[in-house]
């Protein structure tokens, strides 16, 4: 079969043959006739787990999500050379990010005659489709990352912006001023190398060697723009 | 040399000759990849190779299977009775079917592949290629080499995006945030790939060489210049300064272009048509980004200080209503040509 021969493929080169040898993986051979049960591909450790985890309470499910999350939070903050966000990847951290980021930037322009709904939109929007963006160029470019896994990275590294958006709220409700612009815009500052410095810490290593900079610089420019949106926030 | 898919089902030789007819239509006419070609005497680079090997090998890959469920289709013939065998048959057929259709969608997303080759650089080759954007080459006898990447391009469009957002700097722009962001993603974006395109569609026309790739990445290493021009004037509102750098940088990344083109084109109309589109728009591209988002800021000033409007100086976008004396008429001025506001307002 041609699969067969492009699976052999040299993942060391540059060719893009290895990633042919994807699609074998789900590829349905010729001999299962078409009735008959469906069976799901997938580790057989996760059906386990899910039959044993179907009697425990709501709350049991919830507290062990939440802490898995709280957990990946606490190696956003302080980032070491580890792949425990690549290895058990989750989506739900940076929804609650993302959706706590839209809702707190939204709040800005209710009261304004400018209906608030875009704002939140507008957010969930740019941080979703700059995160997909990133994630396929850096899989262009010869990284071993997968989709997923590229998507979580970038999503829990918006905590730290998070965390900006939050004391740059608690600071506005000061007295406006130069003082309070210089104040929020060092914090901003501060939080976004933090979350540049976090993000490459976690892609970095899934890169070729030599371009790594070609990877991480928009990164660079999508947490400016998420930046420049916390920055230029004001509550009126 | 521009390959296209044969259609697989050309060789068909399998024990169902009924059935054969029914595979071809669903073949359909080759896969959804954009086909590159591979012109001329100055790309010999082998980016364009590498799409067609993909698209070749993929085509193989789709034959195999066929060929292979043609076999099983002819040993199920001898063991059965007619209707078991019928059903069989059509029960594969469906199978193949579906399962093409499947691994058509799914080469959909493969296609990421086949963009691949666009973005094989190194970063020394871009920082190269980005000095190089601003340098025009005299060499108009022989066509010049383009290089054909799309991650330069990509990434010079998403920092202009970038710069034009940052260029709102005053936190009045909170309420027009919402659109200006779609709205600078929207302009770069459609600049980029539109004019690209009409270009393309010129350089058809005027029987030029060129290919989109090649358009594509020379229009967005154009951007360059531009990028470097709005990140200093929307910092420094200077107007001499802006029309400095305008004539300077954005003429000579405009030149870049236009030699490039020049070089291979044929004919001293179709030259001067193709080039002279394009420096128009470029130039005029840049000094729209720097008016429309200058007006914007120029705007939010007025409210904010009066009427105070030299003479010469730009029109702002709307009569401030806080005037006294233009109270009434406002609304009337707010729909009369902006010559007439200035006059008016200027009493």
């Amino acid at each position: 079969m041609a699969k067969a021969a492009e699976s052999s493929g040299d993942p060391g080169t540059t060719t893009p043959r290895p990633l042919f040898a994807g699609l074998s993986d789900i590829s349905i051979s010729q001999d299962i006739p078409v009735e008959g049960e469906i069976t799901i591909p997938m580790r057989s450790q996760i059906q386990e787990f899910d039959s044993s985890t179907l009697n425990e309470s709501v709350q049991n499910t919830i507290m062990r999500d939440l802490k898995a999350v709280g957990k990946k939070f606490m190696h956003v903050l302080y980032p070491r050379k580890s792949n425990t966000l690549l290895r058990d990847w989750d989506l739900w951290g940076p929804l609650i990010l993302c959706v706590t980021l839209a809702l707190m930037l939204q709040r800005s322009s209710v009261d304004s005659e400018k209906d608030g709904g875009p704002q939140f939109a507008e957010v969930f929007v740019i941080v979703w489709f700059g995160a997909v963006t990133i994630t396929l160029n850096s899989k262009l470019l010869g990284g071993n990352i997968s989709f997923f896994q590229s998507l979580c990275v970038l999503g829990y590294c918006i905590l730290p912006l998070t965390v900006a958006m939050l004391v740059c709220r608690l600071v506005l409700l000061a007295e406006p001023g130069p003082v309070n612009f210089m104040v929020r815009l060092f914090v901003v500052i501060v939080m976004f190398a933090w979350s540049i410095v976090a993000s490459t810490a976690f892609l970095a290593d899934s890169q070729p060697p030599n371009r790594k900079a070609l990877a991480i610089y928009p990164v660079f420019l999508f947490y400016f723009v998420i930046s420049w949106m916390i920055l230029t926030f004001t509550p009126q | 040399m521009a390959t296209t898919a044969a259609p697989a089902g050309g060789a068909r030789s399998g024990a169902g000759p009924e059935w054969g007819g029914f595979e071809e239509n669903i073949q359909g006419g080759g896969s959804a990849v954009i086909d590159m070609e591979n012109m001329d005497d100055t790309s010999g680079s082998s980016f364009e190779d590498m799409g067609e090997l993909h698209q070749r090998l993929r085509e193989e890959e789709v034959d195999a299977d066929a060929a292979a469920a043609e076999e099983e289709d002819g040993e199920f013939l001898g063991m059965k009775g007619f209707k078991g065998q019928l059903s069989r048959q059509v029960a594969d057929q469906m199978w193949q079917a579906g399962k093409r259709q499947a691994s058509r969608a799914f080469s959909l997303y493969a296609n990421i592949d086949i963009l691949r080759p666009y973005f094989d650089v190194e970063p020394a080759q871009v920082r190269s290629r980005l000095l190089e954007s601003m340098i025009p080459v005299k060499m108009v006898s022989f066509p010049q080499k383009i290089a054909g990447e799309l991650y330069g391009p990509l990434m010079l469009v998403f920092t202009l995006v970038a710069i034009l957002l940052h260029g709102m700097k005053t936190s009045d722009t909170i309420i027009r945030e919402g659109t200006l962001m779609g709205t600078a993603i929207g302009t770069c974006f459609g600049y980029w790939l539109g004019v690209s395109s009409f270009i393309y569609f010129l350089a058809y026309l005027c029987n030029a060489q060129i290919t989109m790739l090649q358009m594509l990445a020379l229009l967005g290493y154009g951007l360059f210049g531009h990028c470097i021009v709005l990140f200093i004037t929307y910092n420094i509102h200077l107007h001499a300064l802006f029309y400095l750098f305008w004539l300077l940088v954005g003429g000579l990344s405009t030149l870049r272009m236009v030699a490039v083109l020049v070089s291979r084109t044929v004919g001293p109309t179709q030259r001067l048509l193709l080039c002279g589109t394009l420096a128009a728009l470029h130039m005029l591209f840049l000094l729209y980004l720097h008016f429309a988002y200058h007006k914007v800021v120029e705007g939010i000033l007025d409210t904010l200080e009066g009427p105070n409007i030299p003479p010469m100086q730009r029109v702002p976008r709307d009569i401030p209503a806080a005037l006294p004396a233009a109270r009434l008429s406002a609304t009337v001025l707010n729909a009369t040509a902006k010559a007439v506001a200035v006059t008016l307002q200027s009493h």
